[in-house]
């Protein structure tokens, strides 16, 4: 009996998990604000070409992306194998730029709308062809500023 | 009175642990934190009258053509991507004063042209080595001028010498060749 008492005595004194779910809830929050989910399923073929002067764009909500490249292997019965436009999750013709730029600006408030960036996604062999009449929709539609995105190349 | 004794049964919270857990992994295999980079260029603005022909001395014009071969043929010459950076910028520069280069950093023009055949990829790296061209440029000025990185510089200095060697690249519509 005594030996039973004296082990009780020294035994460590549990810890209390009653916080855990707080520390947990702290970094799933944590995680939902950094979340981006995808949005749009791929259906053109996207391996961006390595650059070296790279610029990080900052605000994932100013920011309208088009991807640019051979359709994939299920599209291709239906869209053929030239390089195709990808706006949202769907294909569109370069005439639909517009809309799309607009509809992407309404959910801008106001005042930032001029730090608007549109990041083309473009396969790398694609032809510049393509590239250059999305570029001069883009300059007639007033949409300046372009990113073309980019891997960061490996040393 | 008796209304008064009873209390509310608490609510057993050891499986909200759980619960969270559940969420958190949810997002946390969703999550992409990679940011987007990329090349940025600023667009001129589309004006339906044709560019006025601007009289341009030669040399201040640094030429730079992409075939639809994805070849470079650089005032006149053909020359490989590795090298088309530091030609650019001694052609920026000019620093033995030739009388074939630019005259100063602020009249140096680099134009790029294409073919609509020409490879994504090579217009890129061809963009990607003009600009790095310059932004060395800056940065050796900002070390000698200041001593410090270009980036560490305040916005006044920065504006300064970007003034001095300012990126002008022009590009000319590209001509009809080898699209598939």
């Amino acid at each position: 009996m005594g030996k039973f008492q004296k082990k009780r005595g020294k035994s460590t004194p549990k810890v209390s998990t009653a916080s855990l779910p707080d520390i947990i809830f702290m970094l799933l929050f944590f995680f939902m604000v950094v979340t981006v989910l995808r949005d749009s399923e791929l259906k053109v073929e996207n391996n961006v070409p390595y650059a070296t002067e790279l610029t990080k764009l900052e605000k994932k909500s100013l920011v309208n992306y088009m991807f640019i490249g051979k359709p994939v292997k299920n599209y291709q019965a239906q869209y053929g194998t030239k390089p195709a436009l990808q706006l949202g999750d769907k294909f569109a013709d370069i005439s639909e730029i517009p809309l799309f730029l607009e509809k992407h600006r309404s959910t801008v408030p106001e005042g930032q709308r001029p730090g608007i960036n549109t990041s083309m996604k473009v396969d790398g062999d694609v032809t510049m062809g393509f590239v250059t009449d999305v570029k001069t929709k883009l300059r007639k539609s007033g949409q300046l500023k372009l990113n073309y995105s980019a891997k960061k190349r490996p040393n | 009175m008796a209304k008064n004794v009873r209390t509310a049964p608490e609510v057993n919270a050891g499986s909200m642990a759980d619960i969270a857990f559940l969420l958190l992994i949810f997002f946390l295999v969703t999550t992409t934190i990679d940011v987007d980079k990329g090349v940025l260029v600023k667009l001129p603005p589309w004006s339906d009258e044709p560019p006025e022909d601007l009289k341009l001395n030669k040399r201040n014009v640094y030429s730079v053509l992409v075939n639809a071969d994805n070849q470079l043929l650089v005032r006149g010459e053909p020359q490989q991507v590795s090298t088309l950076k530091n030609n650019a910028k001694e052609f920026i520069m000019n620093p033995s004063k030739r009388s074939d280069m630019s005259e100063a950093p602020n009249k140096a023009i680099i134009s790029l042209k294409n073919d609509r055949g020409t490879s994504y990829k090579t217009y890129l790296e061809v963009y990607n080595e003009l600009k790095a061209a310059y932004n060395e440029l800056r940065e050796e000025e900002a070390q000698r001028k200041y001593g410090k990185a270009f980036e560490y510089l305040d916005k006044e200095r920065q504006r300064e010498i970007r003034a001095r060697i300012p990126l002008v690249i022009s590009e000319a519509e590209p001509t009809n060749f080898g699209e598939e």
